[in-house]
């Protein structure tokens, strides 16, 4: 089982995430009418050997979508941040109580 | 000769004699005793039969490497088969069967394979497949048969009626295996501080130690423990750990009362425990492996240690005479502890005489034959003598036909680690030489090994190995200077694995529970099945109950040894968990039956089963289906209902709808990138119907979203895809909508919902919830409006929409799911008062299909636009989600399915959801369509449907359908008509 620090509701078990997809896409924006760069951003994916950034969502916790390291061969977890700049940049300043369980 | 037990010794309570059956014999055994130990006792020498010579088997270790001792436990629906007799404890009542014999162990008519050996060799299933019997009724007959020949216990196919449980744990350690390195690793830790569990898979702490039965290592024992006990350590014996996962979470089962004959009900029979362990410490000891040698698999020959432990832990003699055969030190011990028990003992070692061990044995009189190797057991059923040879320092052995009485033969050919829970992890052992066994290779996790799990046989070196991993994990930044405790033994242990005669051929098996010898891993060779991974599948060594424990280092050195390189580099096949077979029902927990998957109830679910209602299951949900009266049927309900909504009134409880809270400066904005029709211009006090697709362009899911205010929003969803939406509107906005601000909260269990829907709708509502003006001027067609009903005292808020599903004049009003149930009896009171009733699922399918209204049935994940027919309520001035790749030439073709309406041509004549649609003449393949969904309409009088069609209502409404159902052996002419069958202006819902 893979252990996900969720940077606001600590260390737990990947059943409480849902894995969403490649966290190395960039979707175009909606107003491109481009359908190759859409097209790529919806069905072309590496399929790396090692590290790897993947989307995951804290489904049964704070809900946060996260960008989450790992290692596709060792299953090594790395770093984990929220999606969302803004979230990120709140968690990590130190006025904010972080929770650990 | 067979077994006896001692006047006295072992670790049983002979004041507790215990009485079970055993093939319908009754057998006595003391608690203490397992299932192996004490029929060994009373003198059961055959207990087994092989899996495909049906070669009598027996019990040959004592632990969970046995691969001749297994049962079929426990009776009828409790019973479970290829239980290990060595590890199995028994108690009062307990039902024991042999296996794989007719009628039974120990005259067994399936014996006669033996003589057909020659064609059951290695492979011998996979080479049916190819020959000239291939896909004949001839193969279709062997198989047959070998399937019936072949095989282990027989599974009850009653459902498990036994309960089970799941628990989650953390600590600090987890050691695994409380054998010497076990206890005193956990200890140490524990007394420093750390919350440690030690886990045991047997029903003792003392690993080895329990075999010699002697003061001072039980005195080690009872300290360790209650030292651990007392350090807040917990112990869980009749625990495996069977596997070891990422992040080092751990499974264990614990087996709670298989041991127990009368256990309290509530207790489960087992439980999986899930462990998440800061670190582990794995002293899960190391299993003795026999030799090859011929006939090695009769009753009465078995692990050179396990003679030992017999004797030791249970008192029972394993015969009168026994031969030791061995390659190593370790079975000294053994063969002296055997001897003073009075055991007529006498060692084979392979090596020239000069260990210390030796000559100690030498000294106190032990019978010790150097240069002496097993060769072939004589006798049938047992052990008759066996016949010995020579063997050079060159490991070539020659018999002078040389015959030594035994009824028992002690084999060993050295111990091999157990490796599998770091091999689970990925890790590959390496081959250490020095030991003549595989080790576990270096690993990055925090996972210490000791004790004879790393190589340390002598219990000093064990105790030392712990104070390493001790100190690595208190003390991790201090890195101790590389330790030099001594593995293996002192004398080296000489490489034996095969004893092999020129110009002989012997029977000798490596896998005795698969029935595979060396030889078949020579044919394996010989037909280039080399690596050892194919070797093991083409031979099936190692696959069964017992993973070749005992004879996989046998197989791979064969292996070896026929292609000409050493052990290390032809290599060891991958562990993978379980490290025991785990029961499936244990791994399922309290998810059985009712519980499998969630249960979810509407906040009206207690007035519906009141009502009479039939529920169905709709993903979690628990939906009325019909409300039937005086003892109507499903169909006759569900037509009563849709026809009283039409002619008067009805209500349904939609609370399952999805339903999601958008608020925020930017909410308009975001449901205008989300959904397919423009939402910019949406005033407040107003519902909009909305599409939202995938980024693929494939319909995703509708709904109504109303506007409360400029910044608040109210979304409804399917029931289906209300988490799904919920689930991907999040992503977008905190992965590519960051500039929106936006926050979208789940609501569908803070509301319950009812609509109210019928000519009478708006009589019944304003009787009902007079704070609104429902009439038509005040409340038109997608207005939405809130307020509050005064009822009984209490001041119920609510929400309306004036939304329509059924096609009728319809409300959806939306009250906090507490209020569900009143609300609902009070608008039901209104409700039948004007004539009208409740109305189910059923009843809500049959309106919707007269009106076309699509729901997860047609939408389902391929349908776009087109198909459905929403194509012109996509905007063409903004950019939305899905935009782009919707116009995909592929997803453009005119000749795509698209939603029709059906009719039966014979309007008398009946078709079923499924059935696909084809040209007349033309019934075959896929068709040109399906159908999706069909009722019997009041409205029309017959049975009507909705589907799919290759080119839709334009290209088939002058044509014949075949509505075929070759499932059901039904085909029947139809006619395509619009998917709006019913009311398509709309009137009924609009006035």
């Amino acid at each position: 089982m893979l252990r996900l620090d969720c940077p606001v509701c600590g260390l737990r078990d990947h059943d409480e995430f849902t894995y969403l997809e490649d966290g190395s896409i960039t979707y175009p924006k909606l107003t491109n009418e481009n359908q190759d760069d859409w097209f790529d951003a919806v069905y072309l994916r590496e399929n790396p050997r090692g590290r790897h950034v993947e989307k995951w969502h804290h489904t049964f916790g704070c809900r946060t979508v996260l960008l989450v390291e790992r290692d596709t061969l060792t299953h090594v977890i790395g770093k984990i941040k929220p999606a969302h700049p803004k979230i990120a940049a709140a968690l990590k300043q130190p006025a904010t109580a972080k929770k650990r369980s | 000769m067979t077994g006896s037990r001692f006047a006295s010794g072992g670790l049983i309570d002979r004041k507790k004699p215990i009485t079970f059956q055993y093939d319908g014999m009754r057998v006595q055994g003391f608690a203490g005793d397992t299932i192996a130990s004490a029929l060994m006792a009373s003198g059961h020498q055959i207990v087994g039969r092989s899996f495909k010579y049906h070669r009598p088997r027996g019990i040959n270790s004592a632990g969970p490497e046995e691969s001749g001792a297994l049962f079929t436990v426990g009776d009828n629906a409790n019973r479970t088969p290829n239980v290990k007799g060595t590890i199995a404890e028994i108690h009062d009542g307990l039902i024991v069967r042999s296996q794989n014999a007719f009628p039974n162990v120990r005259y067994d008519v399936g014996a006669v394979n033996g003589l057909i050996a020659p064609f059951l060799s290695a492979g011998f299933y996979y080479k049916t497949f190819v020959g000239p019997f291939s896909g004949t009724r001839f193969w279709m007959m062997f198989e047959y048969f070998i399937r019936k020949a072949a095989g282990l216990g027989v599974a009850s196919r009653d459902a498990d009626p036994a309960t089970y449980d799941i628990a989650h744990h953390h600590c600090d350690i987890l050691v695994v295996g409380a054998g010497p390195s076990g206890l005193w690793t956990a200890v140490q830790l524990a007394e420093a501080g750390q919350s440690v569990m030690l886990v045991e898979q047997d029903f003792a702490c003392g690993g080895q130690l329990l075999s010699r039965n002697n003061a001072r290592d039980a005195a080690f024992i009872a300290e360790m423990q209650s030292r651990l006990t007392r350090a807040g350590g917990r112990i869980m014996v009749r625990t495996t750990a069977f596997g070891l996962y990422d992040g080092l979470v751990t499974g264990l089962v614990e087996r709670v009362t298989d041991h127990l004959s009368a256990p309290h009900e509530s207790l489960p029979r087992e439980i999986f425990h899930i462990v998440r362990p800061q670190q582990i410490v794995l002293a899960s000891g190391a299993l003795e492996r026999g030799l090859a040698f011929g006939n090695n698999d009769r009753p009465g020959v078995m692990l050179a240690h396990a003679v030992a432990r017999y004797a030791g832990r249970f008192g029972v003699s394993a015969g009168q005479s026994c031969i030791m055969a061995t390659s190593h030190d370790g079975t000294y011990d053994d063969a002296l502890q055997l001897a003073e028990s009075g055991m007529q003992i006498c060692v084979l070692d392979a090596r020239p005489c000069h260990t210390d061990a030796q000559e100690v044995a030498k000294r106190v009189g032990l019978d010790v034959l150097f240069e002496t190797v097993p060769v072939q057991v004589a006798g049938g059923r047992g052990v008759a003598g066996l016949e010995v040879g020579m063997c050079d320092s060159d490991g070539v052995v020659h018999s002078d036909n040389r015959m030594i009485g035994a009824d028992v033969v002690g084999m060993s050919g050295g111990y091999s680690p157990v490796v599998n829970l770091l091999s689970h992890r990925g890790v590959k052992p390496v081959w250490d030489a020095d030991i003549q066994a595989f080790r576990t290779g270096p690993t990055t996790e925090a996972i210490q090994v000791v004790g004879s799990a790393d190589g340390f046989y002598d219990n000093e070196a064990c105790l030392a190995s712990a104070d390493v991993a001790v100190s690595h994990i208190l003390r991790p930044r201090r890195r101790d200077a590389e330790t030099d405790i001594f593995r293996g033994w002192q004398t080296p242990a000489m490489p034996l694995f095969e004893i092999n005669i020129q110009g002989r051929s012997l029977k000798s098996f490596i896998d005795p529970q698969h029935d595979v010898t060396t030889a078949d891993i020579r044919q394996a060779h010989s037909e280039g099945f080399v690596s050892v991974e194919h070797m093991k599948r083409y031979t099936t060594l190692g696959m069964a109950t017992d993973q070749g424990r005992m004879g996989n280092i046998l197989g791979l050195a064969t292996m070896a040894e026929a292609r000409n390189m050493p052990i290390a580099e032809s290599g060891i096949t991958t562990f993978r968990p379980p490290f025991t077979p785990v029961s499936i029902g244990v791994l399922a927990g309290r998810s059985s039956g009712a519980d499998w998957w969630p249960t979810r109830r509407t906040p009206m679910h207690d007035t519906h089963l009141s009502a009479g209602a039939a529920m169905m299951d709709a993903g979690y949900w628990k939906r009325a289906w019909y409300y039937p009266q005086n003892g109507e049927t499903m169909d006759d309900a569900y037509i009563r209902e849709a026809a009283i909504v039409r002619q008067t009134v009805g209500m349904v409880d939609v609370s399952t709808l999805g339903k999601i809270a958008i608020q925020g400066p930017d909410a308009t904005e975001f449901l205008n990138q989300i959904y397919i029709n423009a939402f910019a211009k949406l005033p407040v006090g107003k519902a909009r119907y909305g599409i939202m697709l995938r980024d693929d362009g494939h319909v995703m899911d509708d709904g109504t979203t109303w506007r409360l205010s400029d910044d608040e929003y109210f979304m409804t969803t399917t029931t289906a895809q209300a988490g799904p939406v919920m689930l991907f509107l999040e992503e977008l906005l905190q992965t590519r909508m960051t500039n929106l601000e936006v926050h979208v909260s789940s609501v569908s269990d803070y509301w319950a919902g009812i609509a109210v829907a019928g000519p009478l709708a708006r009589q019944v509502l304003t009787g009902a919830l007079p704070a609104l003006d429902w009439s038509n001027d005040a409340f038109p067609f997608m207005g939405v409006q809130s307020a509050e009903l005064n009822l009984g005292g209490a001041v119920i808020p609510f929400r309306a929409a004036r939304i329509s599903f059924s096609g009728e004049r319809a409300w959806e009003i939306y009250v906090p799911a507490d209020f569900g149930n009143v609300v609902w009896a009070h608008l039901a009171e209104h409700v039948a008062l004007a004539g009208g009733s409740p109305y189910g699922m059923e009843a809500l399918g049959t309106l919707r299909i007269e009106k076309g209204h699509v729901t997860g049935a047609e939408l389902d994940g391929r349908v776009t636009l087109e198909d459905a027919g929403f194509a012109r309520m996509a905007s063409k001035t903004k950019p939305y989600i899905g935009s782009v790749l919707r116009k995909r030439p592929g997803l453009m073709d005119e000749a795509r399915p698209r939603l029709v309406g059906i009719f039966p041509k014979d309007r008398s004549k009946q078709f079923g959801t499924g059935a696909i649609l084809c040209e007349p003449g033309a019934v075959s393949g896929f068709g040109k369509g399906w159908i999706t969904a069909v009722t019997h309409s009041p409205a029309f009088g017959h049975w009507i449907g909705l589907g799919f069609v290759s080119g839709g209502y334009d290209a088939w409404h002058d044509k014949t359908v075949m509505i075929a159902d070759p499932v059901r052996g039904v085909t029947i002419e139809g006619e395509i008509v619009s998917p709006h069958m019913f009311d398509p202006e709309g009137g009924r819902q609009n006035g």
